[in-house]
């Protein structure tokens, strides 16, 4: 359960039924995709897993509607009053037939009258309380949904890079997109469709009890073979509908590599490999569409078939009364319209279960991201840090795995104290743990065991924002956002608390690109600091890119800074230019620099070569040079390089 | 935010729609074949009324019993009918709307897929990836269920009022009359309507666009502390949709009670006239009965046209929003009468007075570069942060166009020749290598899905890459990418120089190769990387000295312009600017902290 959501439903599979979960998904032409340790979205989901998967859906839609009880209900009572209303109709009608008519003819209009006025009234009555039904039921759709999407967004964000890098951007993303789109689908076409279904089936068969039980009986018995239909819809169905979102799922993911990677697709001439994996998503897609819709088709002419057979016999057996005497005339019309409005209903019914299904798919996974507790969790008794920050970092025994490779220990036993205003190097081959180092400081994880302390308090015991401002890690992927050059640099300063703070001035901004030497290449861009980067900054190169991120760090302002091969795309003069902002403007921080150009490393108060998770040698870095040990080699290695 | 769509005036729906017409027109028989079946089967459904009003009339008032049960079964038949149409209609365009679905989804990811990067700099993923499920699935709807009620509910409303002028004129004209006020009240709001779906698909794009940045860009949202502050941003913009659906769902429901009002008092005035006629003997009984049971069976036709109209505008828009992206012409495409490829090729890449400008740029980003690389050499690039490299570097595969001057492979303009070709002859691995989330051999084999184990594994060898390929726990079939083992930035390069030399390509452009890799396995790599560049031609951006002693040559590039072109030595004697840029000032530091330290 550690990473998750679909890959628990594998797990799941496995050890229950025994049914292979994916292998009858993974059909001969996947064999792309490589194979990988968590398999894909499950799409065969056996009983008991698929029962809790419908359980967790159900449990948050009610904990969506719970603020909405109010509007729910009056909705309600307006959609009840419709019915009424609506229902109010064929009795008037046969009123007027039966009665209103035989009394004009006698010279008595005052009944006709009064009857057709009245279902005029009805009439209009039916279609306020319908409009006000929809503009309320449609208001409270509408702020579910916002609330959904927001706490589905929210939640991606409090969970931990962990989950991310194992359920992967293209699949939140459909949870964000396409499932939400299927959400607001029942609401806009089906809520309606079921509440007035219902409704109007109840509503219809006291009517028709009390206009004549007999008959009555005749359409009540054909509900039963009804109920066993909408069974079989369902059962029979669910597995297409999940199908339709998983297949859709892997449709995006592919979409947005593809689209996000574009330049290399180009240059390697990966259109038609595309076209093809393409075509067999969508193709897969297609037929989990098709195959829903064709078990909508049978359910649907079911239903009808049961309506109109039904229709028939009352019609048989309310003619047989009315010729007996037993029944009168304008009854039995008014019967059978009743029987009408009965089964017209169903057909939205059905409607309904048909984006039901499909919306409920969508939540079953959504309601699956919304149950992931978050792996680093907040604390529920945060501990504030010291005012100000002194930046003392200090690791206590901690050890380390990835939960994805639990047997692996990145880090045994690693204890370090890099005391305040400290900037220390980290030096060492690929996997040594440098990295891991990195984001265990900031938090991305938690030590399998042990302890990471900032001025002496757990990381685990500060609130989330409280450590995003005190320590900043800046990676050598330089992420912009959509935006202008000043809105990414923007986004180092402030708390994040969920307040609005006094957003940095231009001249803030311009100080924090002039401190790391991006002022000048800031300014000779078409509209300065207010251009536009673009998608993902695609006309910046690496470099810009990097001191665009590095500018937010001097506006974060924080005691500590990570900066974990934050300078390698720069040639040799900015990253220079950097050293000088991180020496000055960051002085007196708290610094743990990763990098693998020895330029970088030299400026530190202090090497530490990393090996396997351990610190092999430790000490300025004239110390290291003037000794024998793995450092002094590698820079006589480098300085060969050189020469 | 949709200030980078092109703003078109309102079009008709109609108009619109029309243009789904070569994915429709495939299917039409179909498509008809379920419109024919869905009018039948409601005209069975307005057939049963009849036979009532006859059973009714007939039977039941003169007591005739022997007729009654042929006439029920006359219903029941209908009945039947008409479910079996209803399943026929299901049946028919089950297919045809989910392949229609399909096909445009596939063509739209081709066709993007061919639209030059400059496209792809524009335009922001998320209202793409928008298009190509959230309005594709509006069309689909829209094919399968909408579109064909649209049709069949006006023709069956047709139908029944010639039922009604059939049975009573008078009563007939009562519909008439009631018509003219819906249909301009309907069109009304329905214009309004398909204004409102347009801006909330964009709405929904620029959604996608947040969710999208929000999920790739993680690690430094996470690293930097923002999730709430782009939680709040997507919040306001999820805000800003449902602003415009509940604008929608206001001119719904305004169309909703224009729809029921008016039908609704139609039957009213039926009733009324129909009472008087029966009173005054100028209509049976049993024809007010069958033409207040025609209206209510012309009830829900009528009623839904609301909400038809408002799928019809959906997917108006959402046509509309498909095309405007499917219309763009892409720029960079293979030329009419393409120049045979160089064979074999010799290597030679000249760059003849390029100048280069970004569409919607101000100024030249590259100004008149001359350069010249023969056949075999490697020319190392050499800049400052934002001089132009990287730019450079896209033109020789043609990812954007030269907007002055030319390059040439063996003296043949590169827009001579066929794209396939060209991007065959050029390799180019970027800074930034891209995985995907595939096997390694899917990665590095990219662009040759035929290549051999043997060929994969030779190009991982050059890179230096085989070693930990090798140690991955399914080898080349393990899954790399973001949905599967993580790589570390260093090795990632050297993937993405796999790439570059499997197909073993004449000429080489390598955008910064070594900038991810850790001190202890540069040494390596460069070693890799002087077997790559060996006998073929190699354009490498470079920040280090020691890439730059893998290249024969070096052009330093100052504010898009070529300021020399030397050896390595030459320039660090020569040029200022070099010195300043590569003369190791680590070497200098280390000398400073060596004297220190002694």
């Amino acid at each position: 359960m550690s990473t998750g959501t679909e890959s628990d439903v594998g797990t799941t599979t496995e050890t229950g039924t025994g049914k292979a979960a994916t292998a009858d998904v993974d059909t001969a032409g996947e064999s792309w995709r490589g194979i990988a340790p968590e398999d894909d979205e499950a799409d065969a989901v056996d009983r008991r897993t698929g029962l809790k998967l419908q359980q967790r859906a159900r449990r948050l839609v009610a904990e969506l509607l719970r603020p909405h009880r109010r509007a729910v209900t009056v909705a309600l009572v307006l959609l009840v009053a419709e019915n009424l209303v609506m229902l109010a109709g064929p009795l008037l009608v046969a009123t007027a037939i039966d009665t209103g008519v035989p009394a004009a003819l006698a010279g008595r209009p005052a009944p006709l009258a009064w009857s057709i006025a009245g279902y005029a009234a009805t009439g209009i009555a039916g279609a306020a309380l319908r409009s006000a039904f929809l503009l309320l039921s449609g208001r409270v759709g509408q702020d579910v949904l916002l609330d959904l999407r927001r706490r589905v967004f929210a939640h991606g964000q409090r969970l931990s890079l962990d989950f991310h890098e194992s359920y992967t951007s293209g699949r939140l993303i459909s949870r964000l997109t396409s499932d939400m789109d299927s959400l607001s689908d029942l609401l806009e076409k089906g809520l309606d469709g079921l509440f007035g279904a219902v409704l109007s089936l109840v509503g219809v068969t006291v009517l028709l009890v009390w206009l004549d039980p007999m008959l009555a009986a005749v359409v009540l018995i054909g509900f039963v073979p009804l109920m066993v239909i909408t069974r079989w819809f369902q059962r029979s169905s669910r597995a297409s509908y999940r199908r339709t979102r998983s297949t859709v799922a892997r449709l995006i993911v592919h979409f947005v590599e593809t689209m996000n990677g574009i330049r290399a697709v180009h240059a390697f001439r990966r259109e038609r490999r595309n076209d093809e994996i393409m075509d067999r998503l969508t193709v897969a897609n297609r037929d989990a569409n098709t195959e829903a819709f064709l078990s909508v088709a049978w359910f649907i002419a079911g239903i009808r078939v049961v309506g109109n057979v039904s229709l028939a016999l009352v019609l048989l057996i309310g003619g047989l009364r009315v010729v007996d005497g037993t029944l009168a005339l304008g009854a039995l019309t008014a019967f059978l319209l009743y029987l009408r409005r009965l089964y017209d209903p169903l057909d939205d019914l059905a409607q309904f279960f048909n984006s039901y299904q499909s919306a409920a798919a969508a939540l079953e996974k959504i309601a699956s991201v919304l149950d992931t507790p978050a792996g680093v969790p907040e604390p529920a008794r945060p501990v504030p840090l010291p005012t100000p920050v002194r930046g003392d970092l200090e690791f206590d025994h901690v050890r380390f795995a990835y939960r994805r490779a639990a047997e692996r220990t990145v880090l045994p036993e690693f204890s370090l104290r890099i005391p305040a205003g400290q900037t220390v190097a980290l030096v060492g081959a690929t996997g040594a743990g440098k990295s891991t180092l990195a984001k265990l400081a900031v938090r991305f994880y938690d030590p399998t065991s042990g302890a990471v302390r900032l001025d002496g308090v757990d990381l685990r015991d500060v609130a989330d924002a409280d450590l995003r401002s005190a320590l900043v890690m800046i990676t050598q992927e330089a992420f912009l956002f959509s935006g202008s050059v000043a809105d990414n640099i923007a986004m180092g300063s402030g708390h994040d608390d969920g307040h609005d703070h006094r957003p940095p001035t231009r001249a803030e901004i311009a100080a924090a690109a002039e401190a790391v030497g991006a002022r000048e290449f800031i300014e000779a861009l078409p509209d300065g600091f207010d251009t536009d980067v673009r998608k993902r900054g695609g006309r910046l190169s690496a470099g810009q890119r990097q001191l665009v991120s590095l500018a937010r760090v001097v506006l974060a302002d924080p005691a500590v800074v990570l900066l974990d091969e934050a300078t390698s795309s720069l040639d040799i003069p900015s990253e220079r230019a950097v050293q000088a902002a991180l020496e000055t403007v960051l002085a007196g921080r708290t610094s743990l620099i990763i990098a693998h150009r020895l330029s970088t490393v030299l400026i530190a108060d202090r090497v530490l070569v990393l090996a396997d998770g351990r610190i092999v040698q430790d000490g300025s870095p004239a110390e290291l040079l003037g000794g024998s040990g793995e450092f002094a080699d590698l820079h006589e290695a480098w300085r060969a390089s050189l020469a | 935010m949709s200030d980078h769509l092109e703003q078109q005036p309102h079009r008709a729906t109609l108009g619109a729609l029309r243009r789904l017409a070569p994915y429709v027109r495939p299917h039409r028989a179909a498509l008809i074949g379920g419109g024919l079946a869905a009018l039948a089967s409601s005209l069975a459904g307005l057939a049963i009324p009849l036979v009532t009003r006859a059973i009714v009339d007939g039977p039941i008032a003169r007591s005739e019993l022997s007729v009654l049960p042929w006439l029920v079964l006359g219903v029941l038949a209908f009945g039947l009918l008409e479910a079996g149409l209803m399943f026929l209609r299901r049946r028919l365009v089950a297919r045809p709307s989910t392949r229609i679905e399909a096909t445009m989804r596939e063509d739209l990811f081709a066709h993007l897929q061919r639209l030059p990067v400059a496209f792809h700099d524009r335009w922001p993923s998320g209202q793409l990836l928008s298009r190509a499920t959230t309005d594709l699935n509006t069309i689909r709807w829209f094919v399968a269920f909408s579109g064909i009620f649209l049709v069949v509910n006006v023709l069956t409303m047709v139908a029944g009022v010639g039922v009604l002028l059939w049975l009573s004129p008078v009563l007939g004209l009562v519909i008439a009359v009631i018509a003219v006020p819906l249909i301009v009240l309907t069109l009304a709001l329905e214009r309004r309507f398909s204004v409102a779906a347009r801006r909330s698909q964009d709405q929904a794009g620029d959604l996608a666009t947040v969710v999208e940045e929000s999920a790739l860009g993680i690690r430094v949202l996470k690293s930097l502390g923002r999730g709430r502050r782009l939680t709040a941003r997507f919040v306001a913009d999820a805000r800003g949709l449902r602003g415009t659906e509940l604008l929608k769902i206001r001119l719904l429901a305004a169309l909703w009670a224009v729809l029921v009002m008016l039908p609704e008092s139609a039957i009213a005035l039926i009733l009324g006239l129909g009472a008087y006629g029966v009173a005054t003997g100028t209509l049976t009984l049993g024809t007010l009965v069958g033409a207040v049971t025609v209206m209510t069976y012309l009830f829900w036709p009528i009623a839904s046209i609301g909400w038809l109209l408002a799928e019809a505008s959906n997917a108006a828009a959402a046509t509309r929003r498909y095309w405007e992206v499917r219309d763009v012409v892409p720029a960079i495409t293979d030329p009419a009468t393409p120049v045979p490829a160089p064979d074999p090729v010799r290597g030679e890449l000249v760059l003849h007075e390029v100048s280069f400008r970004y569409p919607g740029g101000t100024r030249d980003v590259l100004h008149g570069v001359d350069l010249a690389l023969r056949p075999g050499e490697t020319m190392a690039l050499v800049g400052a942060t934002g001089s132009g490299k990287t730019t450079l570097t896209a033109l020789v595969g043609r990812l954007y166009d030269v907007t002055g001057g030319a390059v040439l492979i063996d003296g043949v303009d590169v827009r001579d020749l066929r794209l396939a070709d060209l991007r065959t002859i050029v390799a180019t691995a970027f800074e930034e290598p891209v995985l995907i989330s595939a096997s390694v051999r899917e990665n590095v084999a990219l662009g040759l899905p035929a290549a051999s184990d043997e060929q994969v594994w030779e190009a991982l060898r050059v890179a230096s890459a085989d070693g930990f390929v090798a140690a991955l726990p399914w080898g080349l079939d393990t899954r790399i990418g973001e949905q599967g083992m993580s790589l570390s930035g260093g090795q990632r390069q050297r993937l993405a120089l796999a790439r570059a030399v499997i197909g073993r390509p004449p000429v080489l452009v390598l955008d910064d190769p070594l900038s991810a890799l850790d001190v202890h396995t540069e040494a390596e790599v460069e070693a890799a990387l002087r077997r790559v560049l060996g006998g073929v031609t190699a354009l490498v951006v470079a920040h280090r000295p020691s890439t730059v002693q893998l290249a024969d040559r070096v052009a330093l590039l100052v504010d898009g312009r070529i300021a020399a072109v030397g050896t390595h030595s030459e320039l660090l004697a020569a040029d200022p600017e070099y010195r300043r840029l590569l003369s190791s000032p680590d070497e200098e530091r280390a000398d400073e902290r060596e004297e220190v330290g002694a």
